[in-house]
Order: structure tokens, then sequence, then C-alpha cells
């Protein structure tokens, strides 16, 4: 198209005009991006400058290595061990199934806890890393590391897991820790900032979990740059944590290990107390388990082992069993009839065998009966028909009072889970509980520590030390904390007359060093170390009137978990008393049988400091004791265990 | 005006042409570029590889191509500007049938040694037709009605294939660059104050069709929309982009944290940082002396621009000039708008600077044929 001069000169103003018009406002656009960026560069740089550094800045914490516990001698209980664990990022790894597929070619994998880990990675955001091997060994770590570039989002870790060297010696008293549960989170009430960190570990049972706030200690901090997805470039500065408190109990690892040795696969409990000092040299329940199962998270079927056993491996049968004292209960009947007043121990009382109470016979374990008897020989041969005649005189009131006196009934303040209270029964208790009032077949079965009476094998070693003693003294399993020495109150004097308690001790000292006492052939024949003793065998069913008539069944020939409670108190030395031992064999049968012997090795094993010599044994004895000895050294080998001197 | 009214006067020839480049004008590109390879190098943790090295290998490329569309004549291009556009709608329509899917949306074709965005090359070959139709066409009929369809027309129809793809950023960039062209051209501005009124009932009506079946916008659109309103109702969501590339430009400051010390980009809290973000690095580091130096470096391109088609006596040239202008000036303005905060979040990237060889390319060949106007400007 041909345009005229003027045509093309008119539209060439225009667009010169125009020209200038949108450049103008394009050049007032570019000073508006220009005040913005004043605006946010100057103005609010300050504020942008704080909101980069909380981008960048991540506040970690640094948990705090947990306090470690050791024995009175510095052996170490429980410890820390460096654990090598293998995490995973979701988002670094790209395609998760294959990585994995390559790690498994260079570590075991627990297929469970894959399972686990893939069900908490697809739960939580894709930058966090998830555990996905724990416990892994030091070689496979570096299997690892060396393939690191083959294993995008995979990062080997290093932490600290608990450790029980002992295993099963001391599962029941120092308990376990575990990776915390939400559960566990839920009950504590303004949790600690360190609980938040998945899979901590916290003390879950006994004494881990008792003492958790001192073991546990305080979180550092560390400042980390992080990127956008989390993952941390490098550590700014930190601010260590403070370890927990290192904790020594009163246990005597060698004695400790030993009677577990000893209880073998009974299901039984026994404590060691000393009489001086109250400390607790050994608690010991068995079976036992491995704590060290749990530290992790135990598995289903081991659990479910552990839980269906019906020797119950997991019950702390030494603080949470409680049994009728049985016979160990009649020194309390005596003393509680001394106090009164209403005996001499030179008074007989004639056993036919039995008593008619209220129109109820009640039985003499010794069918004949044992004719005329006084206090040292009703202890020493346990005739049940005195002391129901003592009782029937004194009444419950004066018993319950004396049993509490020499710590029955009473929960004892122990570090430890389910310390049970026992029962000492009263006329009240009774009104309360059963609604029922109080009957003197009551009384007669409550002397020689049935029927209602339950103690703890911790309550009966607490009253023997206290008999033996003289003094009202408490179990003690803390000896220190982080160096600290956790003495309790020096123990005062007991409220009963020394001669009484001289009588009762007399009797103790005859079951088992006169030949017809029911602990004869428990005895120990060194003279710096005779012991003193009572058995005792407490029925766990009613013996029918019927069955009385045929003859008692024996206990062998009962189902085991209908065999009577085997018990045994006793303190040795007999003139200067240094230790009492308690040992109950659930369903063991007769006490002198089952249990005497067992607390007779024991009270020497802790009287000596070690294997005994086969001289403190009666001699017709030394055979069998040297091929048990011989036995439990192997069963408990020379540990490698650590010890820590203490300042 | 032809080959011959050009001859009539004089206009350099042979290897004289390169003393007439807009030499000013080169080094004005090349310092914007310098800036990107400096970004570029700094976001890869200070390594020449994977960006700046590529983007400086396409910048010779581009310097290369540019020269030689300086060299030819302004009026063979002028020719072509018909056919240069119908090849590229066709290029659209080829990715709409068979273009590899990339970042969820079909967008270019693999060449092989590069990935052509044709969406990219529709910015220029528009400008290119337009200017060519305004020359064509007589100066009184400019503003009649059927004369401004048409125009409207050659806009619409590559935007829509654009919006199909869905590339929200390159639509409006092609709407605003024509429209740009038109009214330098002359439209009457009642034209535009009508579109502009349309426009505001378009987007009214797009609020109001949102969730219901005739919903004009993508899902993603509508949230981006959202968080420009609002970047604090999901900060860890799509407003992540607004809110962190605000804190990286914000903690620059005056004088930046200084090169490679950016600890925003660095430490991936910026999303495509080597492209459309990379603004956000460059304020970081070198402060608002960095930040403003850059756009004043596009200013000047933009006035040298100006200047250069103020002097060219013939419309097309005039008009190229201006558009290609005004479309560098909507790259930036976006691109830094939407990484301050002052516009959604559309994907344009910074013209010259972002990590992107279509991009890169296609301007240098624009700015060629800006040289080319100047170069064969009568004198």
């Amino acid at each position: 198209m041909r345009k005229s001069p003027a045509e093309v000169g008119e539209s060439h103003t225009r667009l010169t005009r125009r020209a200038l018009l949108l450049g103008g406002a394009q050049l007032a656009f570019v000073g508006a991006l220009g005040l913005r960026m004043r605006h946010l560069q100057v103005d609010q740089a300050d504020q942008f400058r704080l909101l980069a550094e909380e981008n960048r800045i991540n506040i970690r914490l640094i948990p705090p290595a947990r306090g470690e516990l050791f024995d009175r001698n510095g052996v170490v209980l429980a410890r820390n061990e460096p654990s090598y664990r293998i995490t995973m990022v979701r988002e670094d790894a790209g395609d998760v199934d294959d990585v994995i597929s390559r790690l498994a070619t260079l570590v075991e994998l627990d297929p469970d806890d894959l399972d686990r880990a893939m069900t908490e990675m697809r739960r939580s955001p894709p930058f966090l890393p998830i555990t996905v091997a724990d416990r892994v060994s030091w070689e496979e770590m570096s299997r690892v590391a060396v393939n690191a570039p083959a294993l995008p989002g995979i990062t080997p870790e290093v932490g600290l897991s608990r450790y029980y060297p002992l295993r099963g010696d001391l599962a029941h008293v120092i308990g376990y820790v575990g990776p915390i549960s939400d559960y566990d989170l839920s009950k504590i009430e303004n949790p600690d900032q360190l609980l938040r960190i998945p899979r901590f570990q916290i003390g879950k049972v006994g004494l881990e979990g008792k003492m958790e706030n001192n073991l546990r200690g305080k979180a550092g901090t560390k400042r980390v740059e992080v990127n956008a997805v989390g993952r941390v470039m490098r550590e700014l500065d930190r601010r260590e944590g403070q370890p927990g408190d290192d904790v020594q109990l009163t246990i005597d690892q060698q004695l400790q290990s030993y009677t577990q040795a000893r209880l073998g696969n009974e299901s039984a409990a026994a404590v060691i107390m000393d009489c001086q000092s109250g400390d607790l040299l050994a608690i010991a329940s068995s079976p036992t388990f491995d704590p060290n199962l749990f530290v992790e998270g135990i598995s289903v079927p081991a659990y479910r082992a552990l839980t269906e056993n019906d020797h119950r491996p997991l019950a702390a049968k030494s603080v949470q069993g409680t049994y009728p004292p049985g016979s160990t209960f009649k020194m309390i009947t005596a003393l509680a009839a001394l106090k009164e007043g209403l005996f001499s121990p030179d008074d007989t009382v004639w056993c036919p065998g039995h008593l008619e109470v209220s129109n109820r016979r009640f039985h003499c374990w010794k069918r004949g009966g044992h004719g005329h008897v006084g206090l040292t020989q009703a202890l020493r041969e346990s005739c049940d028909v005195y002391f129901y005649q003592l009782a029937l005189e004194v009444g419950i009131d004066k018993i319950s009072a004396m049993s509490t006196k020499l710590g029955l009934g009473i929960r004892h303040d122990l570090p430890m889970s389910g310390v049970a209270k026992g029962l000492n029964p009263t006329r009240d208790w009774k009104a309360q509980v059963r609604g029922e009032s109080w009957v003197i077949g009551d009384t007669a079965n409550a002397s020689i520590g049935q029927g209602f009476v339950l103690a703890s094998p911790m309550q009966l070693a607490v009253m023997t030390a206290r008999l033996a003693s003289g003094l009202e003294l408490q179990p003690r399993l803390v000896k220190s904390v982080n160096g600290v020495e956790q003495a309790g109150a020096a123990p005062q004097t007991l409220d009963i007359n020394p001669t009484h308690l001289d009588q009762v001790r007399r009797g103790m000292y005859a079951v088992s060093n006169h030949r017809r006492g029911t602990a004869y052939g428990s005895r120990i024949i060194a003279d710096e170390y005779r012991l003193a003793g009572k058995t005792g065998t407490s029925q766990v069913r009613n013996i029918t009137a019927a069955e009385r008539a045929r003859g008692v069944t024996r206990n062998e020939d009962l189902p085991w978990n209908r065999r009577d409670h085997a018990l045994f108190v006793n303190f040795a030395p007999y003139d200067t008393p240094r230790v009492a031992v308690s040992v109950v064999v659930e369903h063991g049968g007769g006490g002198s049988k089952a249990a005497a012997p067992i607390a007779r090795d024991i009270t020497l094993q802790a009287l000596y400091g070690g294997t005994p010599p086969l001289s403190a044994y009666p001699s017709k004895d030394r055979a069998k004791i040297e091929e048990q000895q011989e036995e439990l050294d192997r069963l408990v080998p020379e540990r490698e265990i650590t010890r820590r001197n203490r300042a | 005006m032809s080959y011959l009214e050009y001859n009539a006067k004089y206009v350099p020839t042979g290897l004289r042409k390169v003393f007439y480049l807009n030499w000013p004008l080169v080094l004005l590109l090349t310092a914007v570029t310098g800036v990107g390879f400096l970004m570029l190098y700094s976001v890869a943790g200070g390594s020449f590889s994977p960006w700046a090295e590529p983007q400086m290998k396409r910048y010779v490329l581009g310097l290369a191509l540019m020269l030689l569309v300086a060299v030819v004549p302004i009026w063979f291009w002028r020719s072509v500007s018909g056919a240069a556009y119908i090849a590229t709608l066709l290029l659209l329509v080829l990715v709409e049938i068979m273009g590899s899917v990339g970042m969820g949306a079909q967008r270019w074709i693999d060449l092989g040694f590069m990935r052509l965005q044709p969406s990219e090359l529709m910015k220029i070959t528009l400008v290119m037709c337009l200017a060519a139709y305004y020359d064509w066409l007589p100066a009184k009929r400019t503003s009649h009605p059927i004369w401004v369809l048409i125009p409207v027309f050659l806009i619409l129809l590559p935007t829509a294939l654009v919006l199909r793809q869905p590339d929200l950023g390159t639509s409006i960039l092609l709407v605003t660059g024509g429209a740009m062209v038109m009214f330098l051209a002359g439209v009457h501005w009642a034209y535009f104050t009508a579109v502009i009124g349309l426009a505001v009932g378009t987007v009214f009506a797009v609020f109001q069709s949102r969730g219901t079946t005739w919903q004009l916008l993508k899902d993603y659109q509508y949230r981006r929309i959202d968080t420009f309103l609002d970047p604090s109702s999901d900060p860890l969501g799509a407003g992540y982009h607004i809110t962190q590339s605000k804190i990286a430009l914000g903690s620059g400051g005056w004088t930046g944290r200084g090169f490679m010390q950016g600890t925003q980009s660095r430490l991936n809290f910026l999303p495509e940082k080597h492209t459309d973000f990379i603004f956000t690095t460059l304020a970081e580091e070198f402060g608002f002396i960095g930040a403003i130096s850059l756009l004043a470096l596009y200013a000047l391109i933009i006035l040298f621009c100006i200047s250069s088609a103020l002097l060219n006596k013939d419309r097309y040239s005039s008009l190229l000039t201006l558009g290609i202008a005004g479309a560098l000036f909507l790259f930036f303005a976006v691109n830094m708008s939407m990484v301050m905060g002052l516009a959604p979040v559309v994907g344009v990237p910074l013209p010259l600077v972002s990590y992107g060889g279509s991009a890169m390319l296609v301007l240098m060949i624009a700015f060629g044929l800006v040289q080319s106007a100047h170069v064969h400007r009568p004198r």
C-alpha cells in the first residue's frame, strides 16, 4: 500500500508520542520495582534476616549419657555402649525398596524391624531419618559406610544404648530401659524435650524406672545449619548436657550372681540383707530373663514366651511375690506372747497332734503330736499346737502389732517395681475388706503364718534381720548417687525386750543345730559361722478331712502348682549376726528340704565372700556339695565385668 | 519503504555494518548475561557445572546468532515476518500433538542438542508479525474495527495454544506484548479502555467460576493466586515459594551477604534457584546495591532500544524494536514482581540471567533484529 508522506509523518509522530508514553510507563514501573526492593532489602532487612536465620539454624538435642549402675564394689551392672544403627531418609533414597534390597545384601535386616520402619516411614515426613536396622555390628557398619554411594539416603549413625553385662542376674532389681512409647509419653505431664526423640530409651521397670529422673540426665543442645529439607550441613556450636547420675547399689554382684545360679530354674526368690546396716546384698528371683532383650524393644514371640511361662520369669518374686509365711511366722507369735508375759520359755504345752478351737480341729504337722513342748523345742520342731495355744491367749491384735514391728505388712521404700505390702491381718482389716468378723480360728491360722497372713521374701529378710540385730533395720538398695552416700538414719533399737529376742534366737539356733531341729540337715559346722534359722512350709490348698483320714498326700505326688511353698529364714553367725537370709521356693514342698539348703549355701557364700571351704559343711554332705559347687562354678563362669574404681 | 528507498540514502554494507552496530546495547546485554553467569556459578555452590558453563556456551552461540541476524537487512526480516509467525504457530500446534511432557505441561520440542520452546519463539515472531502488519496498514485504518480485529486474532490464536499447554506466564506475556505493539501503532485509546474493562470483568468471572463446572483455570493456578494474595496462609505448601523468596531477598540488606555467601539459596530453601528465582540469590548475595544495579541495566537496555526506535525512519523497525524492548520489560518486570511478592508465581524466567536455552537464544535473536534495524537505518 502506498502511503503519502504526510500520512507517514503523522503516524511517525504518533508512534514517537506513544513510544515515549510507554517507555515512561515502563520506567515508572522499574522505579516502583526499585522502591519495593528498597522496602524489602533495606527497611525490612532485619526482620527478614532473622527469618533467614530461623530457616537455616536448627536446634538439635544431644541425648545425655544415662547414669551407670554399679554394685557395692564398683562392678558395672548397667552401662552405655555405642550402638550402631542405620537410618534412612525416604526423600534422599528415591526408590526405597531398591535401596533396602541393596542394603539387605550388606546388613542382616530383621523382617519385623523392617516392617516397623516401613510403617514409620510412610507416616512421617519424607526428610525425617528412620531407623531401619538397630544394633548393627561394627563390621556391618563399615560395609555400609564403604558402599555409601550405592545407598542414597542411608546413613550409619552412632548412639548410646543400654547394656546389662550381668544379663539375667540382676534383671528384677535393675529392670530395664526401653524405647519410649506414646503410652509412656501420655502418662508424663509436661515431658522433657528429650523424651520426644524417637525411640529414646527410658527406664521402664525396676530401678531403671524408679530412678529415671536421676539416671536420665539433662540434654545438651547443638545448633546446626540445615538446608530446606532438614539435612544437617554443619554444626555451628554445641552446649553439652549433663550426664545422668551414676548409681551404686548395695548389691554384691558376686553374691547376687551366685544366688541367682543357686536358685536355678526353681520358681523361687531369695533376699540377703546385712544385719548391721540393712544393706541388701542380693535380691534374687528365678527364673530370670535377659533385660537386654527389652532395650531395643522385645519381639512378640520372645515376650510371649516370657509371659506364658508358668514360673513367671518377669515377676520380681523377691519383692512382688507374697506368700503365707508359714512357720517362719512363729517367732512373731512367740515374741508377742513373751511380751505379754503370759508364757515363760520354760512353760510347756501338751501337743497331742491337734487342738480343738471352737469345735474345729487344728492339726499339728506331726500327726502323733510332740508331747510336752517348751518354746525352744516348739521352734526347733515347729510344733503348731504350741503356737495355737499361745495365740489363743495373746490374741490377734498383739500378734499383728508385733508383726508390724518386725516389718511385715509394711511397704518398704525400695526403688523397685511393685514392692508388695503383704498382709498383716487385723480385726479391722477383715471387717473392712471381707465384711466378716474375726473368728478365733483366724487367730489360730495366723499364729502359724497361714490363713490371711502374707509376706514377701523381702519382708521376711527384714524380719529376720531385725530379730537377729535387735535393730529396726530398713532395707537399703541404693548405696550412693553420683558418689554421694545415701545413708539413711541410724537404725533405732527395736522396741522388744532383748531377753525375749535372745530366747527366740535360741530356738532358731536349735532349728539348725539340734539334731531334732527341722533344719538340722542344713546346719553349718564352722564354729564361727553357726546358722540360726526357721523353716516354713505353707499350704496353698486346704487339706480336707477325707484327705487327712487317707493320710496327707505327699507333695511329690501333687501337680507342681498345688504343692506347698517351701520357706526358710535364717541369720548367721549366731553370736554376731552379719547376714539375714530369706528363701522362698514356690511349690517346693517342705521348707527344710527345698529352702534350707539353698539358704545355707547362700549364707556361707556371703560370710566367706566367695566359695566356702567344704569344712563348713557337715562331713556327710561334703561330696554332694563339692559336686554342686563345681556345677555352679561352671554355671557362673568368671565374668569379664569391668570394675570402676570409685573415689 | 523498499530496498530502493533504503539505497537512496546511505546504508552501511558489508563489513562496515559491524561499525554501525548498537555496541552499547551489546555491552549491556553482555553485562546482564555476565550477572547471570555469576549467579549460576554461585547457586551451583561455586561450580561452573551444571549451569554456568552451558549458559556461557549458549551466550556465545546467541551472540553469534545476534550478529548474524544483525547483518541481514531488516527488510528481509520484514518480508519473512508473516512466514515466521505462521511457522511458530505450526510448531505450537506440533508440541500440542507430540511434545514431550515436562513439568506437567507440554512446552518443548526436543531437537536433540536443545529443547525448543515454540512459546518462547512466539513472543518474538508475534511482535515481528504485528510490526509488519502495522507497517503495511495505512495509518488511517489503524483504529478501524475490522483492522483492529485482525491483530487481536493474531495475538489470541497463539495465546490460546500456549494457555492450553498450560503456560499462564507466557500467555500473559503474549497478550500484553501484543497489546503494547498495537498501542504503539496508534490504535485508539477506546479499545484499550474497553479491553481493560473486559479484563477486570474476566478476573471477576475467573474468581466466580472457581469450584463450578465451568472453572476457567486449573486448581494449581487458583492456589497460586490464593497464595499470592495471602502467602502466610500456606507457608509450607504453595506459599512456601513466595515466603522463602522474600526471606532470601530481604535478608540481603544493603550490601548483601557477599558472593557465594547466600545461605538461603545455598541451603535449598529457594525453589528453582537457577531459573525463575535466580534474582533472589542475586539480591541475597549482593544486596540492594546488586539488585538495583541489575534493574538499572535492564532499564538502560530499554532506553537504548527506545532511542534506537525513535531514530528509525520506518515503521516496521520502530515497532519491532519497541515491541522487543517491551517484551524484555515484561519478562523482567513480571519475574521481579513475582519474586518480590508483587505478582503470583507464574513461572517467568529472568531474561538473560535465568538458566535456560530457548529463552536465551530467542532473546539474542530478537536483539539481533533490533541491531539489524539499527544497522540498516538510512542515515
